[in-house]
């Protein structure tokens, strides 16, 4: 029975090609729309936790005040000693490193570039999951004396030095010169979306004698041996930091320990709320698209009246009219999930193009949006048919 | 003439349109018997209720009072599914204004009753082909109404109606829409299938040219059976 609805029904639908296009252009917009939303969605999730992961897996970030924003700034900042505590009396860490930013305007011969300029150890590097193209790390000499050195980001390196190998070469960082004796491997764009590699790192005592004129401490990096430590290492630094900073215990935490972990989550979530509500304004899309196949339906029943009175009258059952017309209305439906499924691989593609997010084919997606739109023929398809299946024979006949 | 059951029997069969003071009374008590193999034309003037009776006996309609047994089963007690499956395996409908689906080769319109029998693919065209050739139409099969004349519509509509072997061929007014040339050759095939094949024949005309080739005359008036005579058989 259903292999015969199906026949007839797709006799029907050759007869009126052009509008059985037409009627289900809703569907395939729609269904298109939500596979396309959906998987450019995953793709901007998964790049996010890529460069999370670029950050350094593994890693705690500690910093003064209780959030970032306002209130920040009037909570005390870290000393050097405090990195000195951490490293020597909390386990199952490999790297430590103190961090200072500074903003500067970084000047080789003609050119200048308005970056940031990282203090730090050379502990920075294994933390931060940084690795050397070329030249070498700071000695320790170096970084006790808080020598005129540096290390560039691949994007300093091209914006003063352009095709010159920078090594041994000298920039001028605000008053003094500093000479280039490493250069970093390009990391690409953070989660933030801002670019890493457009970064100048110097040891921690020449940002703080130098540039910032203090013995302040902005940030804490901490990478954890395995993933496993991380929340008893994060637990033992908040309490050995709430005892060098003498905080009471009813007091609140003027300092923060995220881990990336945490900081990937609550990316990952925003981008995955988003790919959720954009899917859903499509569904919403899919759904006036079912609507449309209702319409069209119902008109091409009135305009029918007079076929289902012949097929009435040749001897179809009432059930044999509805399920014809609701095959109807679900092939045409599915048809049109079909071309939405083409259609959205296509958008797809071109789109994670040009937003430079990866593409990530989701077979979910595309089953889940096909099913849907077949769930929309038998819905909308529905009551079209009753109507069809119905009507009285002697009357559709007289139909004009 | 024929002692067996009749193949439709009409008892006291009435038919009330509407009801209240729209009614209308259209069938006022038919008693009327036709067996198998005859050839039977309807006439009388318009308004009479020759398609209303037509339509209670091809079970697309249900009478009002009286009753209708055809092949000796009551019909007026079946449900509307089962009245479906009569037609759909005893009963050819051709009409006035033939009622091919449009946009459809003859060939596929010839097939549909069979599609709703379950025939297989293969035996189904075949059937159709036969019964395309059987009319006379070996070489349209592929054409659709549009294209084709009156006169071959309506031998494609004879076609589809008698493709899955009736019993009871019902015509109103099958040529009703068709020239007095055209009309005489649909009344010889029809005559044909009646007489080589045996297919009942009950037709509704009001042209006396086209009711001279059945053997029997039932003449309605006001909704009641005038007269009901057999004519001389044909020479
Ligand atoms: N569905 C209907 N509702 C009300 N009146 C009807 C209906 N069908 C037919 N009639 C009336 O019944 C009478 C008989 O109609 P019909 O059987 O079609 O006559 P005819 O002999 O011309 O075929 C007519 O007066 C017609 O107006
Ligand atoms: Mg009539």
């Amino acid at each position: 029975m259903i292999g015969n609805a199906l026949l007839l029904s797709m006799r029907a639908i050759r007869r009126n090609l052009l509008r059985s296009m037409l009627t289900v252009l809703g569907v395939v917009i729609g269904v298109a729309a939500v596979i396309t939303m959906v998987t450019l969605g995953n793709g901007a999730t998964r790049s996010v936790s890529d460069q999370i992961a670029s950050m350094g897996s593994n890693l705690l970030m500690v910093r003064p005040g209780q959030r970032m924003g306002p209130g920040a700034a009037d909570a005390p900042k870290f000393r050097i000693a405090d990195v000195e505590a951490i490293r020597t009396q909390i386990a199952s860490i490999a790297a430590v490193a103190p961090v200072v930013n500074t903003a500067v305007t970084a000047v080789h011969q003609a050119r200048n570039w308005a970056t940031t300029v990282t203090g730090t150890s050379n502990d920075y590097f294994a933390a931060g999951n940084w690795t050397l193209a070329s030249g070498r790390e700071f000695t320790d000499a170096e970084q006790r004396a808080g020598k005129a050195v540096c290390i560039l980001g691949s994007t300093v390196r091209e914006k003063l030095f352009e095709a010159e190998n920078p090594l041994g070469s000298e920039i001028r960082v605000k008053q003094f010169a500093c000479e280039v004796i490493g250069l970093l491997r390009t990391k690409g764009q953070s989660a933030m979306g801002s670019d890493q590699d457009d970064v100048i790192v110097m040891p921690l005592r020449t940002v703080q004698r130098r540039l910032s004129g203090s013995l302040d401490v902005n940030l804490i990096m901490v990478s954890v041996t395995t993933p496993e430590s991380i929340d008893a290492v994060k637990a033992q630094i908040e309490s050995l930091l709430r005892e060098r900073r003498r905080i009471g215990d009813s007091e609140d935490d003027n300092f923060r320990v995220m881990d990336t972990r945490q900081i990937a989550e609550t990316l990952t979530g925003t981008t995955r709320v988003l790919t959720m509500l954009l899917g859903a304004v499509a569904a919403v899309s899919l759904l006036v698209g079912g609507i449309g196949i209702m319409n069209i339906m119902l008109v091409s029943v009135t305009e029918r009246t007079r076929e289902i009175g012949i097929r009435l009258a040749i001897g179809a059952l009432e059930r044999e009219v509805m399920l014809q017309f609701l095959v109807e209305a679900v092939v045409l439906s599915c048809l049109g999930g079909l071309i939405g499924i083409v259609l959205a691989a296509v958008a797809s593609v071109t789109l994670a193009g040009a937003m430079q997010v990866p593409f990530l084919f989701s077979p979910s997606i595309n089953l889940i949006a096909f099913l849907f739109s077949g769930a929309i023929g038998v819905i909308f398809g529905y009551f079209p048919a009753l109507r069809a299946a119905r009507l009285d024979p002697i009357e559709a006949l007289r139909h004009e | 003439m024929n002692e067996s059951t009749p193949l439709i029997r009409l008892i006291g069969l009435h038919k009330i349109y509407g009801r209240g003071g729209a009614s209308y009374h259209a069938l006022k008590g038919i008693d009327l018997s036709i067996h198998e193999g005859e050839f039977v034309a309807v006439m009388g003037p318009s308004g009479s209720g020759k398609s209303t009776v037509m339509n209670i006996i091809g079970c697309l309609d249900t009478p009002s009072d009286g009753q209708y047994l055809f092949r000796g089963m009551p019909v007026e007690t079946m449900s509307r599914d089962q009245r479906a499956l009569l037609r759909r395996h005893f009963i050819g409908f051709v009409f006035q204004g033939f009622n091919l689906l449009p946009r459809t080769t003859a060939l596929e319109n010839v097939e549909l009753p069979l599609i709703y029998r379950g025939h297989p693919a293969a035996e189904r065209r075949a059937a159709a082909r036969a019964a395309l050739r059987r009319v006379g139409l070996d070489n349209w099969e592929h054409h659709t109404p549009a294209e084709l004349s009156g006169g071959q519509q309506q031998r494609v509509a004879i076609a589809r109606a008698i493709v899955t072997g009736p019993k009871v061929l019902l015509a109103d007014e099958p040529t009703g829409n068709l020239d007095t040339r055209t009309s005489a050759e649909i009344m010889d095939l029809i005559t044909a299938l009646n007489r080589e094949h045996g297919i009942t024949v009950l037709m509704v005309t009001h042209e006396p040219e086209m009711a001279r080739y059945a053997r029997r005359i039932v003449r309605f008036v006001d909704g009641r059976v005038e007269s009901d005579r057999y004519a001389e058989p044909a020479s």
